[in-house]
């Protein structure tokens, strides 16, 4: 009996110290703490969940984990609102003190982020924002974008309207960076290919009374309008320039937000409207087919633009952190990793220019059937000017 | 400009005012004779266009869904003021602000629950659906002229009711002196109830008919709130013919403006506004 009891003590002495031992194992592979910097209320609600969705689906694939650790979300909604921005932001550099920071839609916010993340040595991962700063004058070692710049879809449309023979072309967008940099973008590109703009015109962001516009655009007559709108603006623009009757007499180009989430609201008025964007819809590539499908079975939605970006970021840290072993404290080798890595996007692959902004195919898509069907790639591997970046 | 295009931005610019106006006259007439700062009221405007979406998908038929939703509309006034607002009366202006806040909060989120964060479009109605052709390239839908129409038409209903009936009278006495009117045995409450609700009511009409060629998606009521505002100070606060007459001005300011002096379009609005004041600090039509 003696022996069997002693046998028993020491079984449950070796099993005391194992489970001690696996504890200590586990303490010694700390979480990876990801901060989510996204809206989940007002205007760009539906965006930042999109962001947050596509993020966690490819977490969720790894088996909730990244780099071979697993991952603890912390989360804050930014509410798009640039004054509150650096506070936002602090609370999880500074007091959740996460490894990466992924965020967000508004390219407001996204600036105040980079500069706490920069202060910070944190990893950034800008996951929509598209002011051509963050890649440009403010671009950073640890400043990654999984998204575009303004510039990119802009530039290459600016193409597509000179090689369609237009020579007088009215731009109108909201009075903001990001509709003034995309109107840039497209009047370099169609000054080169000898296009002429007639007249640009700006309303403040977010007035949405076209009307008088509409009629200059008319007196004007000129051979094509290229607009920048994005959400709710933009459904309601299409909708006006349809009912003034224009849209059969002056072609309407605009960069891909435009026709992004917006076409239910559209209806009629979007069919046919060309636009272009770093994603379409009816890509030919089986990473697409793969991830619209997983993420319709999770989620119960269709994905868009933006659940792309958030899935690519999750993949892009995925790729830097495997290169350092798992270990979030190396940083240099992160970044390191990241700057070579090709990622293998819904998109099609990318890599990663010297200012951190992705390397990509613009397409030129079509809105068909209520979808931005794409038509062609427009640009093989464009890459921002990354204009200012001292990196 | 030629002149042509200057016709068809007078006719923007009417148009614009006269929708305006249907927002700001609800606001002026709970401003006025309740005394109530409502911030909610755009919300009451938002309300308006995610009932014309919602019930315009129901039914099938925008018509169908404005005659749903005015009842609707003033209902939910009516219990609003009986739950939430007839506790504010004699309470000061803080308070007043800080409840109405709220209520912007609380019906974004409910909206938010209940229809999501898309934007939405409502169809025209097939009736109205057709253009009129105004010059070689641009035509002008004859929707946005029956929406002119409708608050013409409202405008001067307002107009009759409030000065030429008994309602009408006790509203305007109620302006002047509550105690007075409660003393000559005239159940105020219940006017206060009544104008409220047509507030809401007019808010949520703006609303419905604006969802066709507004498109509904959320804090759409945000911008007009603060337009609307501004053309009740000018109007001068409680003036149903003063909002109409700022609203005009104001649908005038905003269009010229952004043609005219392309580079102040955001500011034109409120210049008008302070320049206005200076001239006359209780707005054109003094209250009464």
């Amino acid at each position: 009996m003696k022996t069997t009891q002693q046998i028993f003590g020491k079984a449950a002495l070796a099993l005391a110290l194992a489970a001690t031992c696996g504890a200590v194992a586990a303490q010694a592979q700390p979480k990876v703490k990801v901060g989510l910097m996204l809206p989940s209320t007002g205007t760009y609600a539906s965006p930042g969940t999109a962001i947050g969705n596509g993020f966690k689906l490819f977490v969720t694939e790894q088996g909730g984990k990244l780099g071979g650790r697993e991952v603890e979300y912390f989360s804050v909604d930014d509410e798009s609102d640039p004054s509150k921005a650096t506070e936002n932001a602090n609370k999880l550099v500074k007091r959740d003190k996460v490894d990466v920071l992924v965020g967000t839609v508004h390219s407001g916010v996204a600036l105040a982020m980079a500069k706490v993340a920069r202060e910070n040595k944190t990893i950034f991962l800008v996951a929509n924002a598209g002011a051509d700063e963050l890649t440009g004058p403010l671009c950073a070692p640890t400043l990654f974008r999984t998204s575009f710049s303004a510039w990119q879809p802009a530039y290459a449309m600016g193409k597509v309207v000179a090689d369609k023979g237009h020579k007088r072309v009215v731009t109108l967008t909201w009075k903001y960076s990001f509709g003034q940099q995309s109107i840039e973008g497209f009047k370099e590109s169609f000054e080169k290919g000898g296009g002429k703009i007639v007249k640009e015109m700006t309303l403040p962001f977010p007035n949405v009374e076209f009307q008088p516009f509409l009629t200059e655009i008319a007196a004007l007559k000129p051979d094509a309008v290229y607009v920048f709108f994005a959400g709710a603006g933009a459904a309601k623009f299409v909708r006006d320039y349809h009912a003034a009757g224009l849209k059969s007499s002056i072609p309407l180009y605009a960069s891909g937000f435009l026709t992004d989430g917006t076409l239910d609201a559209m209806g009629e008025a979007g069919k046919g409207l060309q636009t272009t964007l770093h994603y379409a819809d009816g890509l030919p590539n089986k990473k697409d087919a793969a991830f619209r499908l997983n993420y319709a079975k999770t989620y119960k939605l269709q994905p868009d633009v933006y659940a792309m970006q958030g899935y690519d970021a999750a993949q892009l840290y995925h790729a830097g952190l495997s290169a350092a072993g798992g270990d979030p404290a190396k940083q240099a080798e992160i970044i390191k990793a990241m700057e070579a890595a090709k990622v293998d996007s819904p998109r099609g692959t990318f890599t990663l220019s010297k200012a951190h902004n992705p390397v990509q195919d613009i397409y030129l898509r079509e809105v068909q059937g209520g979808q931005n069907k794409v038509v062609s790639t427009l640009i093989k591997g464009l890459a921002d000017p990354a204009r200012g970046c001292k990196m | 400009m030629d002149f042509a295009s200057f016709l068809i931005q007078t006719l923007n610019s009417l148009q614009y005012g006269l929708l305006l106006f249907l927002v700001a006259s609800g606001l002026t007439l709970v401003f006025g004779i309740m005394g109530i700062i409502n911030l909610a009221h755009g919300s009451f405007y938002m309300i308006g266009a995610y009932l014309a979406f919602v019930l315009a998908s129901l039914t099938g038929n925008l018509f169908a869904a404005i005659a749903l939703g005015i009842p609707l509309a003033l209902l939910f006034g009516a219990f609003l003021e009986w739950a939430l607002f007839s506790h504010l009366y004699k309470r000061d202006h803080l308070e007043q602000v800080l409840l109405t806040y709220g209520l912007i909060l609380i019906f974004e989120e409910v909206r938010s629950l209940l229809v999501g964060d898309e934007v939405h479009g409502v169809d025209i109605p097939a009736v109205f659906s057709a253009s009129i052709q105004l010059s070689d390239v641009l035509s002008y839908p004859v929707y946005r002229l029956v929406i002119s129409a409708v608050c013409i038409v409202l405008a001067v209903a307002l107009y009759f009711v409030i000065q030429r009936t008994r309602l009408g009278m006790m509203i305007r006495a109620g302006n002047h002196d509550r105690v007075m009117v409660e003393a000559l045995g005239i159940n105020i409450n219940m006017i206060y109830r009544v104008v409220f609700a047509l507030g809401v009511a007019l808010a949520a009409l703006a609303g419905m008919l604006a969802a066709p060629i507004s498109s509904v998606f959320p804090n759409m009521g945000s911008h007009v709130l603060i337009i609307s505002f501004v053309i009740v100070v000018i109007g001068g606060i409680g003036s149903v013919w003063g909002a109409l007459v700022a609203a005009l001005v104001i649908g005038f300011a905003d269009t010229f403006g952004k043609v005219l002096v392309p580079e102040l379009s955001g500011m034109v609005v409120y210049l008008v506004m302070a320049a206005v004041l200076l001239w006359r600090p209780e707005g054109i039509f003094k209250k009464g």
